[in-house]
């Protein structure tokens, strides 16, 4: 260690090996069990997501945003461990603001891209993050799928995460090419219903975000898919009438003097 | 010299052949069985070389061989679909290319499974067996699929327990008293009984597609669209599969019968698809 001449350090692995053998535990890593998806249609690009969040067989966040803003015209969904997904789209963001400021130009996704492969295959795969990124720039839309191991794949449509297969199997039934601004929509809804119904790493709600030319539609929370059906009103108020009367009696108050006037303080002294 | 029945054995439980009565089982010793030189437990065959001898003490199935994919099945409004592709993989070679995965077993039931070919062939013996019997015994009934199901459960089961599973995943489907019925059992003995069921790949790529769009009063033409869509996907995504499929059809008035293999229409020209590293030159 300290050396200079550059290239990884792994000294930390042995370290983790060596406390993992005396017995100590990892904490386990928040993961975002998922079901992430995009689509290129005629004038843009649309990314669906659900938005649970698990850690182990518990949900930890019911409500969680998994589209996350690269730049103004980027957007990228993430599936795998939450802390990588949030760091490395905020590096990413964060890199590609100054290459703006640098190159003086609107950013490209395949600048994106490649930044995102770099940095997860310098880490072989540790780095858990799966993306689908997708993006508006000069040259038209564009849809990338990046693996935790640093491979990119570039499709007219994408899934990921563990109910990925369950929303692929919508895309593969019903996508044509050039679809309009609603139809896409609908499909990328649809295969994000299907990954939250069929698969139970996914839940919630469906977020999804539309990228055209024109600018960037984020549409939180989209469809309402597992919210409750009852809600509890307090107080509780119960109209006059809700209770039936089985029996009533009448107590006329005979022989009750009713005084009026000055209430009398309480002697606290 | 007549095959020894191996449907049911009353000492070691169905789907296992074995001697007829209670002898040397753990029912009636103090110790567990122990097996036989050339006889293993489960009541196969007897093999020329015991494996025990030669100190493998390996008695259970560890692996499959040669393997069939995905079964999916809908329920609609005259009786119920199953479908499957034709192949018998070995690994991931696609090497046996005209399969039949699903058995008639008799006018009101079909089988058809995933998992180990072999296994499969010898569940279909099985059932041989049971609707042989009913032809001699010629009485004008059947075995319905109710009763099939029930029988390939507790088999699967049985054999479980004997740490030997047939290594199939199993959907029965057919005519029970007019309605239509449809059930599957694993190869750890699970089995239920649903309007559409799916094994293997199926499960994750037809069934959203059964969810969304099977009913149980749904019209033939729409219950065929909904088969050919679900076999589509399951081409498409599923390496290990062929575009060559059979459906069987089991309804009060034709009977059960199985169709010949044929192949569907699969888009493979998206435009999309035509140059997608266009502009990610160097990436996939």
């Amino acid at each position: 260690m300290g050396s200079n001449a550059g290239g990884f350090d792994f000294d930390l692995c042995k370290r983790n090996a060596m406390l993992e053998n005396k017995g100590m535990t990892l904490p386990k890593a928040w993961k975002t069990g998922t079901t992430i998806a995009g689509l290129i249609y005629k004038d843009g690009v649309v990314l669906g997501a659900d938005t649970r969040s698990t850690s182990g067989n518990t949900v930890a966040d019911k409500n969680c945003t998994k589209i996350h803003f690269i730049t103004s015209n980027i957007y990228a969904c993430g599936a795998g461990t939450a802390a990588d997904l949030e760091h490395v789209t905020e590096m990413v963001s964060g890199q590609l603001a100054l290459h703006r400021y640098a190159t003086g130009r609107q950013a490209r996704v395949i600048t994106a891209m490649t930044m995102f492969k770099q940095h997860l295959f310098k880490y072989q795969g540790h780095v858990g993050a799966a993306l689908v990124l997708g993006g508006y720039d000069l040259n038209g839309p564009h849809l990338f799928t990046i693996y935790p191991h640093g491979s990119t794949d570039s499709l007219p449509f994408a899934t990921m995460g563990s109910g990925s297969v369950n929303a692929m199997a919508m895309f593969e039934a019903y996508y044509k090419d050039d679809l309009d601004r609603p139809e896409a929509m609908a499909l990328v809804a649809r295969a994000i219903r299907s990954g939250v119904m069929n698969d139970l790493g996914s839940g919630s709600n469906v977020d999804l975000c539309v990228i055209t030319k024109d600018g960037v539609d984020y549409l939180r929370n989209y469809e309402y898919l597992q919210a409750k059906t009852y809600t509890r009103q307090f107080p509780v108020k119960y109209p006059p009438g809700t209770a039936t009367i089985v029996k009533q009696r009448v107590l006329s108050l005979k022989g009750v003097e009713v005084i009026e006037g000055v209430a009398e303080e309480m002697d606290v002294s | 010299m007549l095959p020894r029945p191996t449907t049911h054995s009353k000492a070691l439980g169905p789907g296992v052949a074995g001697p007829e009565l209670a002898v040397a089982t753990s029912a009636v010793l103090d110790r567990p069985p122990q097996p036989i030189a050339h006889l293993p437990l489960s009541g196969a065959q007897p093999c020329a070389v015991d494996p025990a001898v030669l100190g493998d003490p390996r008695q259970h199935t560890k692996y499959p061989y040669v393997t069939g994919t995905s079964v999916m099945a809908i329920k609609y409004k005259d009786g119920v679909l199953v479908g499957c592709d034709t192949l018998g993989a070995y690994g991931t070679t696609k090497r046996y290319k005209s399969t039949q995965r699903i058995y008639r077993v008799n006018s009101k039931c079909v089988v058809a499974a995933g998992g180990e070919i072999s296994d499969f062939q010898y569940i279909s013996n099985l059932l041989d067996e049971l609707t042989t019997e009913d032809y001699r015994i010629d009485d004008g009934l059947e075995l319905t699929p109710q009763e099939v199901h029930s029988y390939l459960c507790r088999v699967m089961y049985n054999r479980r327990n004997k740490f030997d599973p047939l290594w199939n995943s199993l959907v029965v489907g057919g005519m029970q008293d007019s309605q239509p019925f449809l059930g599957m059992v694993g190869m750890v003995g699970t089995h239920y009984t649903d309007s559409h069921v799916t094994t293997g790949f199926a499960n994750q790529l037809a069934r959203p597609l059964f969810r969304e769009r099977q009913q149980d009063d749904m019209s033939e033409e729409d219950a065929l669209q909904l088969m050919y869509d679900a076999l589509k996907v399951c081409y498409y995504r599923d390496k290990v599969s062929i575009n060559k499929f059979q459906i069987a059809k089991v309804t009060k008035e034709t009977g059960a019968s199985i169709s010949e293999p044929f192949a569907l229409d699969m888009r493979w020209d998206y435009k999309l698809f035509a140059q997608p590293t266009k502009w990610a030159v160097g990436a996939w």
